[in-house]
């Protein structure tokens, strides 16, 4: 399939500073954001998606399921032509369309509004079922973390799409080791259980990352388990200025 | 578990259809002329649907056991652009995946047709785990729902395509306990009876709550009207039949948790001062008990003979 995307001016280096436009803090540590480096290389190198195809039945679906911290987000959506830089500054703002958790309804390109924990995959379950009856040859990616992986909901989604072996859908979850009873035995496994094709890798590494994200056995959902440093290490002790104990934790 | 046997039966044919039934049947017809339509299920009537479900694989889909994800599912169908029927029992429909209807439905701006069996205690003897008298209240929280509540099987296929031409998220309450006949299921109030003359008040019935309805009133002079469609609602029909009425008086029967729509009645009356007695299920108080529809028909004061006396309590001459 030709991969559709926009050529901007923009690249992986200049996402700190679209982050900075919306933290307005010179030293916050951007590039520490947890899905940074997992939306970039999907934005980048893996989703067949672009700003002038937004409502294109064939185009690939990117499900945010972990809305909190969206800045990485907002800032690879602009630098990929989703958003006008000059929308980042004022976010938040009662008059702007970016908020703390996205809204499909308010950002053309955002494929689901989220913040609520745990809908993400169970209506990535749905989206794939749904191109499957349409005959629309598109994949599905939906991002959670692995706090987020508390909710049950996940589960009950888990064992839906693996049940149904359904190998258009791709579930990443991005670890930085914030669930509060933590996941013994590792989160691939629960995935693998139920079915689905999964690969751990190091969520800062974006060649492992492509490659995870791109292999795709036939009859089965995959799930790529992107590892970053544990949220409370002294190096990222800094995170969203919205971001409260309890967000933190997701 | 009708209430009342429909006329057919009495005749001594064959049982008339339940709601259930003829859901099944409109919308397995429909599978079959609208490739934009699917169903969701969680195990509730699988094996009803078990022939569509062969049919039409990619279509029918039963998540198992699992209402969050049958109604995360419902969302993400509508999101590529499918018209999704999600379907179980009340309480498992609306109350345990309330917050899926309101994000994975609501928030994302798509639509679903919700079809609930059990009303608010046809599985009177399960117990209160299988009983949602506050289905209709709930879905009031969330903006945009359509609300049919029919009365009797025939009533269903009309409600069901309307819901499946629509985008919009609609919830259609199916029950066991039916009206003796079939009423006009077009928008608005449908005017029952009136009396000669002008009538003392209004009677606003629901639904499968009808024929009790009119029984109880007896020949009281008011005017009865009948509504499956209680979201929207017709204010402007309540509004003008009030104002054929000596008084401003409305007397409001719903089979589900009292006062449901009454604020919907203080909107619609807004111009007049009125006056308001609201009959259906009791909001004070678990009813702990088994038995019968019936009997909790009674016990809720949804029965002819309570019906009669809040209306005679409750109108002026």
């Amino acid at each position: 399939m030709t991969k559709h995307s926009t050529t901007t001016p923009w690249e992986y280096a200049d996402l700190p500073a679209l982050v900075r436009r919306m933290t307005g803090d010179e030293k916050h540590h951007s590039a520490s954001s947890s899905t940074l480096d997992v939306l970039w290389v999907l934005y980048d190198r893996v989703l067949d998606v672009s700003p002038d195809r937004v409502d294109a039945e064939g185009r690939d679906r990117f499900l945010l399921s972990k809305g909190h911290g969206p800045m990485a987000y907002y800032a690879v959506l602009a630098a990929k032509g989703f958003l006008d830089p000059d929308q980042l500054s004022d976010w938040a703002t009662f008059g702007s369309p970016l908020g703390y958790h996205p809204d499909r309804m308010l950002i053309p390109g955002v494929e689901i509004g989220s913040g609520s924990l745990g809908h993400g995959l169970p209506l990535a379950v749905g989206t794939a079922l749904g191109l499957r009856a349409r005959g629309i040859d598109s994949r599905v990616v939906v991002l959670t973390g692995d706090a987020e992986l508390d909710e049950g909901s996940n589960h009950e989604a888990i064992a839906v799409a693996g049940r149904l072996g359904l190998d258009r859908l791709t579930t990443v979850v991005v670890d930085n080791a914030s669930a509060s009873h933590g996941w013994p035995g590792g989160i691939e496994g629960r995935f693998t259980v139920e079915g689905w094709h999964g690969a751990t890798v190091d969520g800062r590494d974006h060649d492992a990352l492509y490659t995870a994200l791109t292999t795709r056995p036939a009859g089965r959902p995959s799930v790529v388990v992107a590892r970053v440093e544990p949220f409370d290490a002294p190096d990222h002790a800094h995170q969203d200025p919205a971001t409260t104990t309890e967000e933190r934790a997701r | 578990m009708s209430t009342r046997p429909a006329p057919a039966a009495e005749n001594g044919e064959r049982p008339a259809k339940t709601m259930r039934d003829v859901f099944v049947e409109t919308v397995t017809a429909r599978l079959g002329e609208d490739d934009r339509l699917a169903v969701v299920l969680a195990d509730i009537s699988a094996d009803s649907f078990a022939p569509a479900a062969a049919r039409w694989p990619d279509r029918v889909l039963n998540v198992g056991i699992r209402e969050q994800a049958m109604i995360g599912v419902a969302g993400g169908l509508a999101l590529t652009g499918l018209r999704p029927v999600v379907h179980s029992y009340t309480p498992f429909l609306v109350e345990r995946p309330f917050e899926q209807l309101k994000i994975s439905i609501g928030h994302q701006g798509v639509g679903a047709v919700l079809v609930s069996i059990g009303g608010s205690f046809d599985a009177s003897a399960a117990g209160r785990t299988h009983q949602a008298p506050g289905d209709v209240a709930l879905l009031d929280t969330l903006p945009g729902w359509r609300v049919h509540v029919p009365g009797h099987p025939d009533e269903v296929p009309a409600l069901l395509r309307d819901a499946f031409d629509s985008e919009d998220p609609v919830y259609v309450r199916l029950s066991g306990p039916t009206n003796s006949r079939p009423m006009p299921v077009g928008a608005g109030v449908h005017p029952v009876r009136s009396g000669p003359g002008p009538d003392r008040g209004v009677v606003l019935a629901v639904g499968p709550v009808l024929d009790q309805t009119v029984e109880g009133v007896g020949d009281l002079d008011v005017t009865v009207l009948y509504t499956p469609t209680v979201r929207p609602f017709d204010a402007a029909g309540l509004a003008e039949a009030v104002g054929r009425a000596r008084h401003a008086d409305v007397l409001l029967v719903e089979p589900y948790l009292a006062g449901t729509s009454a604020h919907r009645v203080a909107s619609a009356l807004e111009a007049v001062p009125h006056r308001l007695r609201s009959l259906g299920v009791s909001r004070d108080a678990e009813l702990r008990a088994y038995g019968t529809p019936e009997e909790h028909m009674t016990a809720h004061g949804l029965d002819a003979t309570s019906i009669g006396r809040a209306a005679r309590e409750f109108f002026r001459s």
